[in-house]
């Protein structure tokens, strides 16, 4: 794998092999073995140009528990502000011999246009609305652990789908690997034309309980909420479109559900719902990190020497 | 006076309803006749142009030079220049210079310009809304009186419907189109492509083909409601031309430009998110384009306009939600408008109808268009068959940002006349 941009990469032998190794660094973490040598020698830096906590932090322990490098730079420290183009900046940091770049950017296609430039693996941690693959993997993984395969399961996104790279790369990721994938949520919040996600849109929650054998509740921009003229408030949304206890327990008895975080309680879900055993949500958190230490791996030609450590 | 003969080429002129092999003399800046077997010795000179195309030279309707203002991009100099390389002999360029071409110094500047370049014919475009500010009315009576064929406010038609209005009424009066950029804009606020199925899965916000369709039922109802000229520009969705065919039919004075991309290419052209492929109005799905190419057989279409856009490799070189719209066309129009010839969608005739003779016509031209003896010498001469391939190097503009660049083509202009003297010449 040279880079990684998009779902549409990751065939379903990648994927296997991505949540083999990925169980066995989640078992060597829970063993409290923490310090990898894979990646010594090895230079990460991540280049956010927009806000994130989560994605970064995982990337950057990722890295760091592989003893590469790690390097962060973000919008408000970086010459961006003054007025410097994407294509320089990273032309300007690939001179510094970065081994993976690990890219989150509000354009969709940012790292399309960056990739010509570098000589580094380019991971796509989320461009606007289009990608955000490791995110991909680590709901697919997470799934897969706990159902044992994603052949024939039913699963729902539900939340802003137009606007979410979350929604795009799980259900690229999830059709191929046997899933059947659904949508729900505001109808101004659906994409004109689902099928070309492919996806279908499902009519009520009453629909979603009954159809999904896991639920992917997606973050709701409260800030953007009113600005984009799609919902009229939060207290309606919840009403309409939250998993509150309610809804929680008309959902099936297998039914789990994932939440790619941060969460709004009270919005998108209820406290029932975060409490609940259903939820594999803290799990997500774990799988994301073991993931993102095999894409890294991967990326840097080590992944042999991953598996052959963390054994 | 220098005479020039061109001998044993197909003529095409649809304005004489001409398309057989013939001469065509030309005696300083004027054509003189049009003829079989006219001999050698009544000119000084002689070119044997047997095996090409011959037509009155091609007339755009809608460009941007970028000058005065943005000489970066584009200036008089260089896009007349890949104008005359594309064939192109008289060019309407758009208001949106910087400053914007809301004055008569303005309009006498680009004309001055041009004239001293000399290589094709520059009729510029004025302002509606001083400053394109969709508010007062430009000095559109005066830049008439310098030199405008047209008045439009580009990509920002005014939203206040009493201004289109009375800026139609005026135009009527002083006998001169309103070209629009119809569109809905706060249905298309924020959009960078077609909102079709490749936006959703992309995710990049999209603009509804509805947008255009909008847009243009307001400022076709208008034009009906004043008796003005509306030449709808750059019409790329179906409804449009729905919209467009019913008011025709109805009597409103309305005429419409189809570009070369909108009829070529599909949204499929951004998936890679090629920055050079996006535009306003944006490339729609096949179903829009196959409306538009069925839309200039039938007429429906009147023109073929290039919409050329020049903008920097550094500016297209970013990310593909804040590159700027817009590409280059004089260098492309001929031979993609010559492969709706091979499709069968045009005959040869009713291409140059579509380059020549109804820009004319939309501009109240009476001595271009056409090969009728005493008419300028403007004229194309192209070979319809030889290829090439559409090289940095071979394009004349200042800017390259174009989908076919690299990609090869067929048809290349031989010869460009303007005024009866060769500005541009491929043997």
């Amino acid at each position: 794998m040279e880079h990684l941009l998009s779902a549409e990469e990751i065939t379903p032998e990648v994927f296997g092999e991505i949540y083999q190794t990925a169980q066995s660094v989640k078992k060597a973490l829970r063993e409290g073995r923490k310090k990898f040598s894979v990646l010594r020698g090895k230079c990460v830096v991540n280049l956010f140009f927009e806000p994130s906590t989560r994605t970064r932090s995982s990337f950057e322990k990722a890295g760091k528990f592989l003893s590469a490098d790690v390097i962060n730079i973000s919008t408000s420290t970086s010459s961006v502000k003054k007025g410097e183009s994407l294509v320089d900046t990273l032309k300007n940091l690939d001179m510094m011999h970065p081994d993976v770049i690990v890219l989150r950017h509000p354009c969709e296609g940012a790292p399309y246009t960056a990739k010509p430039f570098v000589r580094a693996a380019i991971v796509n941690a989320g461009d606007g609305r289009h990608q955000h693959p490791t995110q991909a993997l680590l709901d697919a993984a997470t799934l897969k652990e706990h159902f044992g395969t994603l052949e024939g399961k039913r699963i729902t996104i539900v939340g802003d789908i137009a606007n979410s790279r979350v929604a795009r790369s799980d259900a690229i990721l999830f059709k191929k690997l046997g899933a059947e994938v659904f949508v729900y949520g505001p109808s101004t919040m659906m994409p004109r034309y689902p099928e070309a996600m492919g996806v279908k849109v499902l009519k009520s929650f009453d629909d979603v309980c009954d159809v999904s054998d896991a639920v992917v509740l997606l973050r709701i921009q409260l800030e953007r909420l009113n600005a984009k003229k799609t919902f009229p408030s939060i207290r309606e949304y919840a009403e309409l479109f939250g998993l509150n206890r309610e809804r929680l327990k008309k959902l099936r008895p297998e039914t789990v559900i994932l939440h790619p975080g941060p969460f709004n309680r009270g919005v998108e879900l209820t406290n029932d719902v975060v409490v609940s055993d259903k939820t594999l949500i803290f799990r997500q958190v774990e799988t994301g990190l073991a993931v993102r230490m095999v894409v890294l791996s991967l990326l840097c030609n080590r992944l042999e020497r991953l598996k052959e450590e963390v054994k | 006076m220098t005479s020039i003969l061109f001998k044993g080429a197909r003529v095409v002129d649809p304005s004489q309803g001409i398309d057989r092999v013939l001469d065509l003399l030309i005696e300083g800046n004027r054509i003189v006749k049009v003829e079989e077997n006219i001999s050698t010795s009544e000119a000084g000179r002689s070119i044997d142009v047997s095996g090409l195309v011959l037509t009155p030279g091609f007339i755009d309707l809608h460009c941007h030079l970028r000058d005065p203002g943005q000489e970066w991009k584009e200036d008089i100099e260089t896009g007349t220049l890949a104008a005359v390389a594309g064939g192109f002999t008289s060019i309407c360029c758009m208001a949106n210079t910087d400053p914007v071409n809301d004055n008569p110094t303005i309009t006498r500047y680009i004309i001055e310009k041009a004239e001293k370049v000399g290589l094709c014919d520059v009729f510029p475009i004025g302002a509606i809304t001083k400053g394109l500010k969709g508010e007062e009315l430009a000095e559109i009576g005066l830049m008439v009186k310098a030199g405008i064929v047209a008045i439009s406010d580009d990509g920002e038609t005014p939203k206040d419907s009493k201004v289109l209005r009375n800026a139609m009424d005026y135009a009527r009066s002083l006998g001169i189109p309103v070209f629009t950029h119809s569109e809905d804009k706060s249905l298309s606020a924020g959009g960078h492509m077609n909102e079709g199925p490749l936006s959703s899965l992309l995710g990049i916000p999209g603009m509804p083909p509805e947008a255009e369709d909008i847009g243009t039922m307001r400022d076709i109802l208008i034009a009906k409601l004043t008796g003005a000229h509306i030449h709808v520009c750059h019409v790329s969705s179906k409804g449009a031309l729905q919209i467009i065919e019913a008011a025709k039919r109805e009597g409103v004075k309305v005429t419409c430009e189809i570009t070369p991309h909108h009829f070529t290419l599909t949204e499929e052209a951004v998936r890679e998110f090629n920055t050079n492929a996006k535009m306003c109005p944006p490339l729609r799905t096949e179903d829009h384009v196959e409306v538009c190419k069925n839309a200039l057989k039938t007429g429906v279409a009147d023109a073929i306009a290039t919409d050329h856009a020049p903008h920097t490799e550094d500016e297209k070189m970013v990310e593909f939600c804040r590159a700027p719209f817009g590409i280059i066309g004089f260098q492309t129009a001929l031979s993609l408008s010559l492969n709706l010839v091979r499709e069968g969608y045009l005959t040869l005739s009713q291409m140059v109808e579509k380059l020549s003779t109804n820009p004319a016509r939309i501009i109240r031209k009476s001595d271009i268009g056409t090969l009728k003896p005493g008419a300028r010498a403007n004229i194309t001469v192209f070979d319809p068959e030889e290829e090439f391939t559409l090289t940095e190097d071979l394009i004349k503009s200042k800017s390259k940002n174009t989908p076919f660049l690299n990609r090869k083509l067929k048809g290349m202009v031989k010869f460009t006349l303007h005024n009866g003297r060769i500005v541009y010449k491929t043997v």
